[in-house]
């Protein structure tokens, strides 16, 4: 029964470019298209508020490792029970996803080895397994294999109503458990010793926020995918973490951004038909995080060069300046006229540092002579006054 | 200087630490009594933060007992604050200097309580006391190594404990914060607190310290500065032929 309805909402969904004003009106009178709008925008946002915690525990892989390891569980789900249910297969995921992260655990607390060793290891073991049992379960006579694989990329057209209210739920819980144990969580991510001698199971903490995190996982397989659920878990909290310096407002962001990812990856898959619609969630993510990378005001590439030229700029115009002050500071008049040529020795120095200065009111030129104001005296004398102090500081 | 031989701050009996069964510190009693200000000195991967940390139950020993006022740490925490070695935390971490204070007062509001107006004013007291208050909201990034040093200092102020334990206050600090940091760390042992910490720098250790711990594995020796503080022990605790200028 279950099977019968999904293909019919794929078949639903293959719309024939459709432009927004009708595809947004869609999304309000069309079921299906609003049970995955839904459906992906509500995994977004969980996605996002864990994955800052994942991003700042830097276990930015623990995710992919996670995901990939609930591969088997859904192959060995299958080969148990013999259904094709998504809650079903999806509860076997969820078993191997657990002990996928337990296992990294244990190996990186009882190891010498380091945490990307020991999630590499799982991450490539159990993915490896899981491909074996898919292809074991491809070759078996009877089976109606097709459609385990699509837990590999996802497809969002299976999305079912009860599956975005357990994702309600879920996120719903998650969001209250965030909320309790907030002071405690930042805590642990900051300084997990310190947390340790102020009396705090960090242990349980730990595996609170590990359990949430295999949970978003294991909710987005059927939507995304095992290859690319980690990337929704950590776009949207890289891309949060720069526009912000406060943990609350990364969160937040984060949960936007994975929402806003959802929504538009499902709008722009459904429009363009047979656009795979987990591939472009990703997408739409990895769109978030280059334009924050870029155009973020404190931390982004941008401002940081345009900051770097500006502070260049300054930095030559103060060291011709200084350089006039040490001879204007020899004669009795402060704005006795000198040659350029003067200036000929000084290594920065540029026609457009002399027009700059000029154009501040700190130099005046006449022909090939140039003379200090009592401005540009001033200011200099400051900036030189102020040198001398840093460096005996 | 009053007589700090009455009472046991801290009773360290036949602590072993192993990892991977390479024993890190080796059958360790140490009697810290009240009110001193004691340094551990020893070489590298002597075992000094390891002797904290397995003290403060970071790191669960293999072997042995702790103390704290005669009672097991366990019921003793609100007694004890804690400075870790700065490089142990991740300064690029999305909060402000105030907000990493009020941690300092998250073990005495225990579980799930929100810090309140009263824990924020402990908080600002603290950064005032380090020279800090200026500070209080810049992003923790964006101070320099002496400055963080002072935040974390402010947080183990804000615990308002008995025993201060310190890992390497004075790694990579500048000059005036290494003499703000000692002039605390004097103030506190003046009121009678006892203060522990991990150091690094012999030539200062008669001029800041009243107590001093030898360690390299094993105890070396432990007691007044004025009566071990000598070549004798440095030789035996660094393994070459220590010659130290005593200025005392």
């Amino acid at each position: 029964m279950c099977g019968y309805f999904r293909e019919i909402t794929s078949i639903n969904l293959k719309f024939k470019h459709i432009d927004i004003l009708k595809y947004i009106e869609l999304v309000f009178t069309d079921y299906t298209l609003r049970t995955i709008t839904l459906g992906t925008a509500i995994l977004g946002a969980i996605c996002g508020m864990l994955g800052s915690f994942a991003v700042l525990k830097k276990q930015s892989l623990l995710g992919d490792a996670i995901s990939h390891a609930a591969l088997p569980g859904i192959a060995i789900a299958f080969l148990i029970t013999g259904t094709k249910d998504s809650n079903v297969l999806l509860i076997g995921a969820l078993v191997s996803g657990l002990i996928g992260a337990f296992w990294i655990r244990g190996i990186t607390r009882n190891t010498h080895l380091k945490s990307d060793t020991a999630l590499g290891l799982i991450l490539s073991t159990f993915f490896g397994f899981g491909m074996l049992l898919l292809t074991y379960i491809q070759k078996l006579p009877d089976a109606n294999q097709s459609g385990l694989d699509k837990f590999l990329f996802g497809q969002a057209a299976t999305l079912l109503v009860s599956d975005v209210w357990f994702m309600a739920i879920i996120t719903f819980v998650c969001i209250i458990v965030l909320l309790l144990f907030w002071k405690e969580f930042k805590l642990l991510l900051f300084d997990p010793d310190f947390t340790k001698t102020l009396g705090f199971n960090t242990k349980f903490l730990d595996i609170l926020i590990t359990s949430f995190i295999v949970l978003a996982i294991v909710m987005g397989l059927q939507t995304v995918g095992v290859v690319l659920m980690s990337a929704l878990l950590l776009a949207p909290a890289a891309a949060a973490r720069q526009w912000t310096n406060s943990l609350r407002v990364m969160v937040m962001l984060a949960a936007m951004f994975g929402s806003l990812s959802g929504v538009l990856g499902t709008a722009i898959s459904s429009s363009q038909a047979n656009l795979s619609t987990g591939p472009v969630i990703v997408l739409i993510a990895g769109v978030f995080v280059l334009i924050s990378f870029i155009f973020s005001p404190s931390r982004g590439l941008l401002f940081k060069q345009l900051r770097l030229i500006q502070n260049r700029k300054d930095l030559e115009l103060h060291k011709t300046l200084t350089f006039m002050y040490d001879i204007a500071k020899n004669h009795h008049n402060k704005s006795h006229p000198h040659t350029i040529k003067i200036l000929n020795n000084f290594q920065g120095f540029t026609k457009k540092t002399l027009q700059q200065l000029e154009h501040k009111n700190y130099i005046t030129v006449e022909g090939q002579q140039w003379a200090m104001t009592e401005k540009g005296y001033e200011f200099a004398e400051n900036m030189y006054n102020q040198q001398m102090v840093e460096t005996h500081e | 200087m009053k007589n700090p031989n009455q009472k046991l701050a801290v009773a360290v009996d036949d602590l072993t630490v192993a990892y991977n069964y390479k024993p890190v510190l080796w059958d360790i009693d140490l009697a810290i009594p009240e009110g001193v200000l004691m340094a551990i000195v020893g070489p590298n991967g002597a075992g000094k933060s390891t002797l904290i940390k397995a003290i403060l139950g970071i790191l669960d020993p293999i072997a042995g007992s702790v103390q704290i006022y005669g009672k097991p740490y366990d019921k003793q925490r609100k007694l004890v604050a804690y400075v870790p070695q700065k490089g142990s935390v991740d300064w690029d971490f999305p909060t402000t200097a105030v907000d990493v204070v009020t941690m300092g007062t998250y073990g005495s509001l225990g579980w799930i309580k929100r810090p309140g107006r009263k824990e924020k004013k402990a908080a600002l007291e603290a950064l005032e006391k380090v020279g800090m208050l200026a500070f209080k909201d810049r992003q923790i990034s964006q101070l320099s190594g002496g400055q963080q040093q002072r935040v974390f200092l402010a947080r183990a102020l804000v615990q308002d404990a008995s025993i201060y334990f310190m890992d390497e206050p004075f790694q990579g600090v500048d000059a005036t914060t290494e003499i703000a940091i000692i002039n605390i760390l004097k103030e506190l042992r003046k009121k009678g607190k006892t203060v522990i910490v991990v150091h690094h720098d012999l030539q200062t250790v008669p001029e800041y310290f009243d107590w001093v711990t030898f360690l390299n594995v094993k105890k070396i020796a432990t007691g007044p500065v004025k009566d071990i503080f000598n070549d004798d022990n440095l030789t035996k605790t660094y393994g070459i032929n220590y010659k130290v200028s005593v200025q005392k």
